[in-house]
């Protein structure tokens, strides 16, 4: 505690949470906003689909099991992470566990994050903080140590908050791969359009042997050769990723299997004519219980996602497959006549619990 | 859907409260009964536990004080003709009973449905072989066994799977008979003794070092799985799990970890077919990711009632309703109301649970702790910070630490050892390494607790070590003592650093606007609003959860609960605070409770208005009522640990309902209470409170022995003893660390073959409204919670009676009691003596209420509200039907205990029956703690000659009944003499120095060999310290599972009444139908 410097988090809505910094000592802002997920701290970190937000963790203590090896597999995957490197812009925990206790830790959490530059505040009475993003939504905001000058530091309350919104940026251009990569090997190839993928979808379609060509998220896939179509995760808004959806809707003119998965539910939605908003907070936790819809079957699945499909939307031809048990939204959708669904959740899991991964099997079989 | 063909439900209860099966199943039953009785389904409940919730009024339709065996619960069944029977919320004991019924097909005949999961999936995971088989079937790996059913083939075994090994016994609740082996010699006696248990042992490759991690998982018929939550042990596999500190959530496993063990538990309950809840705890190896499933238990248990408290998830309400027929998509979750049953609960806070031994109180017992249960309660602490759960749950255990730091010094041997060979006292083994340098990798090495947990350790230590820096309380820095308080640390903890009274510090920590901030646990880490009442407090944090109204219009009381359970202190005064609590809100009061305590009813959040889970000292209840401003605060229902916070409360300004916490003082302080009972005119024995030897004599040479002896402070054993001449008293004394001015011993004159009386009341304004007077079958000696009692009274005089009342008139007029209270008397022919008087709630509250039918807690919370209920009019010694309360040992867990009865209370639990006669009575009493009617044989030795004597009638009759008595040398003789036939035990010395000299049977042979059914051995005296004869006899009778009884006029009753009274004709009755 004596080594740590002390830090401030400052709210677009004025509240300020003093604590200390762990992380890299310059500023960051970004949309704040929270996951309840209990364990997981390497998998969210280097979650894409976090990019352009501060991450809020509700579970107090974090750092506890160290960072495993930076190694990446055969494939040139990450062997231990869900991408190259931090997506988060910055980190918000109450208690940080600067030793750490783990046979396959190679590093603190702290020392990962400086490593990559990102800044983090502990110390905060973070279920207060989340609280007040429950009342009031998701919120910019800036994580600012001790002496390192933000605009933010000099800001008061009633003027303009001095950060940009991440979410009118296209952070999906931002985090897609720029070139396609080809990955494992396989009787049938899948395109894969990355908005901002996690390995663990490259792992769970490899290991299953299937070939994976991962494309840009507005690469034109259709002049590709392929036997089925993934759509990826990723970050912000979907309204700016339409060029993906123009080249998935003249995919959905032939009978070749689609699967989307997050921000993949979204873009097949939308190409599907459905409507897209924004939820007050998102869903970004271990824990969101999802039903089968016409069915007696539950599932526990992995979320990350601040925006969502109306579910009342969607044309005569697409029907509603899952639905959020909590708060009633679309958690998934598929065609009535061909073999064409989403997932709103994250059957890959990673983190989070794997108990919808069978989502995998279904598609592959019908390729 | 549900199934609307159950109109009827047999629910079986868990009986006394054991080691092993504590409180933790009145919760579960509890919640159960209450998901039924909302369905509209009659519930008839069995438990001889009179002391639980479940047992109370308006909880169950029906009750049957009955000892929940094959035998009476069948009896049951035939009377009620239910439609289900539920066996998964009663412990071991009811699911043992279950499969009994089913395997003798009792369930079939009377076309019983099981509610919940079927009986064979509970037999695949008893059975240990059949549990391999399953677990194989879907690729799940199980710690390598070989079942074996002889010694031979046990020896044969271990060589097999290779030493060390563990041994377990099949069917065993809590580890019972199970143990580590290093060698031949240590296998063979572990698992002679496994067999007195159970037929068949399992022989297993010990995994001692692994993590220990356990999850409970929820099933609905439609196959959805959710599992509620984890937990880590803080010590590593070898130390039962009921043995060890658990942390909730796990603190150790990555994503990957926590969701691989968590899919294979899914996979086994699904494989196994569970309907409500399943626990599956693994080893799992902290060096790769290997694991082991050690066991499956298919029912509500100890970790599932944790699990719980630690989530607010109420498993064992959803359990029931899912055993009814709902999927969890059809249920709600109680905290949130609007989000379903159907979720994971998310934790922002650290729970801590931290198990409560005494072995202190017994003689002879062995400190180390493993694979068996010998815990007697347990503790848990919330925090936002491991270090501040691990501080508050130190505490909160209330066996005088003050947390982690800061303890008086640490006693425990040479520290290595007490590092690698775990006892109760472990963890402050690691305080004083840390203290004195040792590193948290050493520390590791010898203890295999895994480093992050001794980190946190070590931040507490050097905390302490910065706090040390400070000269004084004016020096000390807001950030320190902020910092100090995140971590853990408590007012007195800092004061005892700075060399300041707690007062001083609390003012320091006041000026600098610190306090600790209210947190609700809402299963959803704040992710969706909830009203919930479920609080605890943390410095961790900025803000209050909740806003405090403070309109005259709401009166708020606060309850102070009973803490962790222990021997002396257990279920009953969770009833009584449970009965509070409903008075108050029957009347319009709202009703705040504090505990901590995770087996209690009274820890439930749907039983009050607001739960502070948190600790019960003078610091937290201060800072709660600063936030409540209750209207009072009530502290006689809670037993011993709110009675002591009544005067330093009130002290600070808080209204005390009910006595005033002088007049408590008064009764409470030897000297202030001696003087009120001579002026008032009254007898008690005489004694003194003595600093110097000199002094001891002189007192003993005036008073004669026997004396009672209650020294300050004792190093080992018994913290009070009776000796019986000056050798005996020479030695005691010795066992006290010392006798001065600072550690005075208390010495009185102690009455032999006299009757201890109960008097149970409450008054009002010093006038009494109701009273139970009660009878000890034992003569004063045996501590008055180890007793077997009688209500009302069978043998005392009217004249007793009425001395009774006065004198009790009297004290409750002089001490201006309103509230609960209790007198314990002598008599002796119609003399009485007042040995003890507490101004609250007695152990023996909720069995008198519930005999008599008139709620004393209820009426005593009336009386304290000011509300001035009317005395009760009716005589207890009307009944037409007698009550007998029985108390329940648990020696068979505690390995190497003398187990004998003395003034120091040792029993665990205890039920309480009905009957028409005072035979039945004690038959169904003895029974439900596990005594069996003895068929053929009777190992007797009866003491001195009186004892002899005392003995002699039940003998004659035993004889008469066709009994076949052995006896050793004395008994012999005397019995032969006296015209009974008998037949030569030879004693342990006698088979040693003469053999084959003597003639006679072995009579620790006769014990193996399981040639008697009952031994009834009468101890000469309560302070033999030497490895005697008897001793040997008696753990012998423990370890075989041989019914003991070792007080004369216990096994004359008892004797009397099997001999007079056949099974058969004992009445099945339930509650209700006495004195109706």
């Amino acid at each position: 505690m004596a080594e740590m410097k002390k830090a401030v988090l400052v709210l677009q809505n004025g509240m300020r949470f003093e604590g200390w910094s762990f992380g890299y000592e310059g500023a960051c802002d970004g949309e704040v906003v929270f996951s309840t997920a209990m364990v997981g701290y390497p998998e969210s970190l280097t979650d894409p689909s976090y990019s352009g937000q501060i991450l809020c963790v509700s579970y107090p203590l974090v750092g506890n099991y160290g960072i495993p090896p930076r190694e990446t597999d055969e494939n040139g995957l990450s062997r231990c992470f869900e991408s190259e490197k931090i997506h988060i812009r910055g980190l918000i925990i109450s208690y940080y566990s600067e030793t750490y206790s783990h046979w396959d830790a190679v590093s603190s959490l702290g020392d990962w994050l400086k490593e990559e530059k990102i800044p983090a505040i502990c110390g905060v009475d973070t279920r207060e903080l989340i609280k007040t993003i429950r009342e009031e939504g998701a919120m910019l905001g800036a994580i600012i140590p001790d002496g390192c000058g933000h605009s933010v530091s000099m800001w008061k309350a009633g003027e303009k908050f001095p950060v940009p919104d991440p979410n009118l940026d296209n952070q999906v251009d931002i985090v897609s791969c720029k070139e396609i990569i080809r990955y494992g090997k396989g009787n049938k190839k899948v395109v894969l359009v990355d908005c901002g993928v996690k390995h663990q979808i490259i792992r769970c379609l490899i290991n299953r042997g299937i070939e994976v060509i991962r494309v840009p998220w507005d690469y034109d896939f259709n002049t590709l050769e392929w036997d089925g179509l993934f759509i990826s995760n990723g970050p912000g808004n979907p309204e700016l990723c339409g060029k993906a959806v123009e080249h998935i809707r003249k995919a959905m003119e032939g009978d070749k299997p689609i699967f989307g998965i997050c921000m993949g539910n979204q873009l097949l939605s939308k190409a599907g004519g459905a409507r897209t908003f924004k939820l007050r907070y998102g869903h970004r936790s271990h824990n969101q219980p999802v039903r089968e819809i016409g069915t007696n079957r539950c599932f526990i699945t992995s979320q990350n996602h601040g925006f969502a499909v109306d579910g009342s939307s969607l044309s005569d031809e697409w029907e509603p497959y899952f639905i959020n048990m909590n708060d009633g939204t679309n958690e998934g959708i598929r065609h009535k006549s061909k073999p064409f669904f989403s997932a709103q959740f994250h059957p890959e899991a990673s983190s989070g619990p794997v108990d919808t991964e069978f989502l995998f099997d279904e598609f592959i079989s019908r390729l | 859907m549900i199934d609307k063909d159950i109109r009827k439900v047999v629910i079986l209860g868990s009986g006394a409260l054991k080691i092993g099966e504590a409180g933790e199943f009145d919760y579960s039953g509890s919640q159960a009964l209450k998901a039924l009785r909302e369905e509209g389904i009659e519930t008839v409940l069995i438990n001889p536990n009179i002391a639980t919730v479940q047992t109370s009024e308006g909880v169950a339709d029906k009750v049957y004080f009955l000892p929940v065996t094959p035998y009476f619960v069948e009896k049951v069944i035939a009377r009620e003709k239910p439609d289900g029977i539920i066996l998964s919320f009663g412990g071991q004991t009811a699911l043992n009973c279950g499969v009994e019924l089913f395997k003798a097909g009792t369930l079939d005949k009377y076309e019983l449905r099981v509610l919940g999961t079927p009986v064979q999936s509970i037999i695949d995971t008893e059975d240990r072989e059949l549990f391999v088989e399953r677990l194989d079937e879907i690729g799940v790996k199980t710690i390598r066994s070989v079942a074996a059913e002889s010694l031979e083939d046990a020896l044969k075994a271990a060589e097999e799977v290779g030493y060390p090994v563990i041994v377990r016994a099949a069917y065993a609740l809590g580890g019972l008979g199970s143990g580590f082996c290093d060698n031949r010699e240590e296998l063979t006696a572990t698992v002679t003794k496994a067999f007195s248990f159970s037929p068949q042992v399992l022989i297993e490759k010990s995994l001692k070092g692994w993590k220990e991690i356990e999850y409970e998982v929820v099933r609905d018929r439609y196959d959805n799985c959710i599992t509620v939550c984890n937990m880590e042990n803080f010590d590593p596999l070898g130390i039962h799990t009921g043995e060890s500190i658990v942390v909730a959530p796990s603190q150790t496993l990555t994503n990957d970890e926590f969701h691989f063990l968590r899919k294979i538990a899914i996979d086994i309950v699904r494989h196994i077919g569970i309907v409500g809840e399943c626990n599956v705890q693994y080893a799992f190896s902290p060096d790769g990711e290997d694991y082991r499933v050690i066991e499956v238990n298919a029912r509500l248990s100890r970790s599932s009632a944790l699990a719980s408290k630690a989530t607010g998830y109420p498993l064992a309400f959803v359990a029931a309703k899912l055993g009814l027929g709902y999927g969890l998509f059809e249920l709600k979750n109680s905290v949130t109301r609007t989000t379903p049953a159907f979720f994971e609960p998310a934790l922002d806070y650290v729970v801590c649970k931290i198990p409560r031994w005494d072995l202190g109180k017994f003689r002879r017992v062995s400190r180390e702790i493993g694979s068996s249960m010998k815990s007697v309660g347990e503790i848990m602490a919330i925090g936002r910070t491991f270090e501040e759960a691990i501080q508050k749950g130190l505490r909160m255990i209330g066996q005088g630490a003050n947390g982690f730091v800061c303890n008086k010094p640490y006693s425990g041997g040479e520290l290595d050892d007490a590092l690698k060979i775990p006892t109760d006292t472990r963890i402050f083994a690691i305080a004083a390494a840390l203290e004195s340098g040792y590193s948290v990798e050493r520390i590791h090495e010898l203890t295999h607790i895994d480093r992050w947990f001794l980190d946190k350790l070590n931040n507490i230590e050097q905390v302490y070590r910065d706090l040390e820096k400070f000269k004084g309380l004016d020096s000390l820095a807001k950030d320190v003592l902020k910092h100090a308080k995140r971590l853990g640390f408590s007012d007195i903890q800092i004061a005892r650093v700075l060399g300041c009274s707690e007062a001083e510090l609390r003012s320091r920590r006041e000026s600098f606007g610190l306090r600790p901030r209210v947190k609700q646990i809402d299963t959803l880490a704040a992710e969706f609003p909830s009203s919930t009442n479920y609080l605890y407090l943390t410095y961790n944090g900025d803000s209050d959860d909740i806003v405090w109204e403070r309109g005259e219009a709401e009166k708020t009381v606060i309850v102070l609960g009973s803490g962790a359970y222990r021997i002396g202190s257990s279920v009953e005064f969770d009833w009584c605070g449970v009965n509070a609590i409903q008075t108050l809100r029957e009347n319009g009061y709202k009703a705040v409770m504090i505990n901590y305590n995770p087996e209690t009813v009274s820890t439930d959040y749907d039983i009050c208005d607001r739960l502070y889970f948190d600790e019960l000292s003078y610091e937290t209840v201060m800072d709660i009522c600063t936030l409540e401003r209750p209207y009072g605060v009530i502290v006689s229902v809670g037993g011993q640990i709110p009675n002591n916070l009544a005067l330093p409360l009130m002290k600070s300004g808080v209204h005390i309902l009910g006595t005033s916490a002088t007049d408590i003082d008064r009764a409470e302080d030897r000297n202030k209470f001696s003087s009120v009972v001579d002026k008032l005119g009254i007898d008690q024995p005489r004694w003194s409170e003595l600093t110097t030897l000199d002094d001891v004599d002189k007192f003993v040479d005036e008073v004669g022995f026997p004396v009672l002896v209650r020294p300050s402070y004792v190093l080992s054993g018994a913290a009070m003893n009776v000796c019986f001449n000056k050798d005996e008293l020479a030695k005691f004394l010795q066992l006290a660390a010392e006798v001065s001015e600072d550690h005075p011993v208390v010495i009185s004159s102690f009455m032999q073959r006299c009757k201890e009386i109960e008097f149970d009341a409450v008054a009002d304004n010093g006038k009494v409204l109701a009273y139970a007077i009660s009878e000890h079958i034992e003569y004063a000696g045996v501590h008055s919670g180890d007793a077997t009692i009688q209500f009302p009274p069978q043998k005392i005089y009217g004249v007793t009676a009425a001395r009774i009342r006065k004198t009790a008139k009297a004290l409750a007029s002089e001490l201006n009691i309103t509230g609960p209270f209790n007198i314990q008397f002598l008599a002796n022919d119609n003399f009485i003596k007042v040995i003890e008087c507490n101004l609250r709630a007695s152990r023996s509250f909720p069995f008198v209420s519930k005999i008599m039918k008139i709620n004393l807690i209820d009426l005593a919370t009336k009386a304290m509200l000011g509300m001035r209920p009317e005395a009760v009019e009716q005589d207890a010694f009307e009944l037409e039907y007698v009550g007998i309360k029985a108390s329940q040992f648990s020696f068979s867990r505690l390995n190497l205990a003398d187990p004998v009865l003395g003034v120091d209370m040792v029993s665990t639990g205890e039920v309480g029956c009905m009957g028409d006669s005072f035979d039945e009575a004690l038959l169904k009493s003895l029974l439900s703690v596990g005594y069996r009617i003895p068929e053929k044989t009777i190992l007797v030795s009866s003491g001195n000659a009186l004892q002899k004597a005392d003995l002699l009638p039940a003998c004659q009759l035993l004889d008469s009944h066709g009994y076949t008595i052995y006896a050793t040398g004395g008994t012999c003789r005397y019995l032969r003499e006296n015209g009974v036939p008998a037949l030569r035990a030879l004693w342990p010395s006698e088979v040693e120095e003469n053999a084959g000299k003597e003639d006679g049977v072995p009579a620790q042979e006769l014990i193996r060999s399981k040639k008697v059914e009952l031994v009834i051995n009468i101890p000469k005296n309560y302070s033999q310290h030497e490895l005697s004869n008897g001793y040997k006899l008696r753990r012998a009778a423990i370890d075989f599972n041989i019914p003991l009884i070792t007080n004369s006029r216990l096994a004359t009753a008892f004797v009397k009444a099997f001999c007079r009274l056949p099974l058969d004709s004992i009445g099945i009755k339930s509650w209700e139908e006495y004195g109706a």
